[in-house]
């Protein structure tokens, strides 16, 4: 009898530990996105707002816009949310994602010590740049294909110097942007993010980091953030409804006042800026 | 120093709290362990009994590639799992991607080998006389069997708690398959890379202890079954 008792038990047990994990939820949107929309926290902002309003469960999975982009032509998403503007518009070109919509914007900035044992602080990017390759100077690349690591590697051949890879002073990561950062502040090294992580890494350093603002303000540093919907002609499972929905609720007036309300140490992360 | 001993502080506010995302992550590792150790014993174990069991052709190269498969890296399991489950790959169409079942797929292959040559060596070295006697007292051949089994009965759970050590704690079939999603599949493993990589070492500590308290869980009542299954 007590046995008995014992293996309900246990079989109580396991059914409870292992329910949560085939519970199919009905209506959910799968997003690929870039590290910075999720480690800023932006995203827990909204997905909670987005199922009140449509009833649509939002799972996202942050890898860098390079990978993102590569998971949507896969099928293994139905929207993205990335900001690499010329590479998005090869994969709209090839039909594999589509309805790309701009939905808002923040700048990429070069930060570094506060010393500036470089001394770039206040230089044009280009003039930046051309200086750590000429002194050597420790800078983080993220070497992970994101969004960002596109916009940098673009910012050495603006400069006209090759792109850095086996210096020893060039230290790419491969990691997500905070984690990028956290390095560059271990190193004492320069590295360029956008601005919203930045903001959300000084907030974790209770507002006074290691690393300060040294480059910004350039218009080559403007950076764009975009939906894009996963092309259901390429792909059969891609729930292109649902996203289509999601696209539409990020450009609505709505919507686009909470990104813009979404503010850390008082300061915008993104800009709305859906047409 | 200071924001280790601050870490500890408020892991342990956390986790007395009751922190959502916390438990969240807590809940997805031991619903997924506990899925995969399942899947691991049950296809597993009479693998590893047949093969220790009976002597046939090839069962020293059985026995080898089950050896080696004991030495599979997680990242290329996660790897190789991701490309099957992704939609382009063979079995893409389950949707198994970003799931937690998906997960399972992934670490119950890390589970398997290490299920499969525990149970077979606990078999060959059960005492050789155990056959002979039970023949010379006139015991059928399924007799025979299901006393072996139930004299193997302390290493099954050995190997299912060796199992569950490497699939409580592995990060990379978690990382590559699961995708570290938020409230869904985002295990203890996954989030403490990630809220370490975001510098925020309290959510880190609080899910690392934990895991080990898990680990040692498993580990402490084991140390009864050891005895008992006359091992060290």
């Amino acid at each position: 009898m007590k046995k008995i008792k014992v293996l309900f038990l246990a079989l109580a047990l396991v059914s409870l530990l292992v329910a949560p994990g085939l519970v199919k939820a009905e209506e959910v949107l799968m997003m690929a996105t870039t590290t910075s929309t999720d480690n800023t926290g932006l995203l827990d902002e909204l997905a909670p707002t987005f199922k009140k309003d449509t009833g649509i469960e939002l799972r996202w999975t942050a890898v860098g816009t390079g990978k993102a982009l590569k998971m949507g032509a896969n099928c293994d998403v139905d929207v993205l949310m990335v900001h690499a503007p010329a590479a998005e518009q090869k994969y709209v070109d090839s039909g594999a994602l589509k309805d790309r919509r701009e939905v808002m914007y923040n700048d990429f900035v070069i930060i570094g010590p506060a010393a500036d044992p470089a001394k770039v602080k206040g230089m044009s990017v280009v003039d930046a740049m051309k200086t750590f390759a000429a002194k050597k100077a420790p800078f983080i690349s993220r070497g992970d294909d994101s969004g960002t690591n596109k916009k940098e590697i673009s910012l050495w051949k603006l400069a006209g110097t090759s792109v850095p890879d086996k210096e020893a002073w060039y230290i790419q990561t491969g990691q997500g942007m905070i984690k990028s950062i956290v390095i560059a502040a271990e190193r004492g090294g320069y590295i360029m993010t956008d601005r919203a992580t930045y903001i959300k890494y000084s907030a974790t350093k209770d507002g006074n980091p290691a690393l300060k603002v040294l480059v910004e303000g350039d218009k080559t540093l403007y950076n764009q953030y975009s939906v894009l919907a996963v092309n259901p002609e390429k792909c059969k499972n891609a729930k292109y409804k649902l996203a289509t929905k999601f696209s539409e609720w990020m450009a609505s007036p709505k919507t686009q006042k909470e990104i813009a309300d979404f503010k850390l140490l008082g300061k915008k992360l993104f800009i709305p800026n859906a047409k | 120093m200071d924001f280790i001993l601050n870490g500890f502080m408020q892991a342990f506010v956390l986790l007395f709290s009751g922190n959502a995302e916390t438990y969240s992550a807590i809940s997805t590792t031991l619903c997924v362990s506990t899925i995969s150790i399942l899947a691991s014993l049950t296809i597993g174990a009479p693998l590893g009994f047949l093969l220790g069991y009976h002597d046939f052709y090839g069962k020293k190269t059985m026995r080898m590639i089950v050896d080696t498969l004991l030495s599979f890296p997680t990242v290329v399991i996660g790897l190789l799992v991701y490309a099957f489950l992704s939609h382009n790959g063979p079995m893409g169409r389950l949707g198994l991607l970003f799931t937690i079942p998906g997960i399972a797929v992934g670490q119950t292959l890390l589970g398997l080998p290490i299920v499969v040559a525990m149970m077979a060596t606990a078999v060959e070295s059960l005492d050789q006389r155990l056959k002979n006697t039970l023949l010379t007292l006139g015991a059928a051949h399924g007799q025979i069997l299901r006393t072996t089994l139930w004299e193997a009965r302390y290493s099954l759970v050995l190997a299912a708690a060796a199992a569950y050590g490497r699939i409580v704690s592995e990060i990379g079939i978690s990382m590559m398959v699961g995708g570290n999603i938020k409230w869904h599949t985002r295990t203890i493993t996954t989030a403490i890379a990630l809220e370490t990589g975001k510098g925020e070492f309290a959510m880190g500590i609080a899910l690392g202890l934990v895991l080990m308290v898990i680990a040692f869980a498993v580990n402490f009542s084991m140390s009864g079954i050891k005895k008992r299954a006359g091992q060290p």
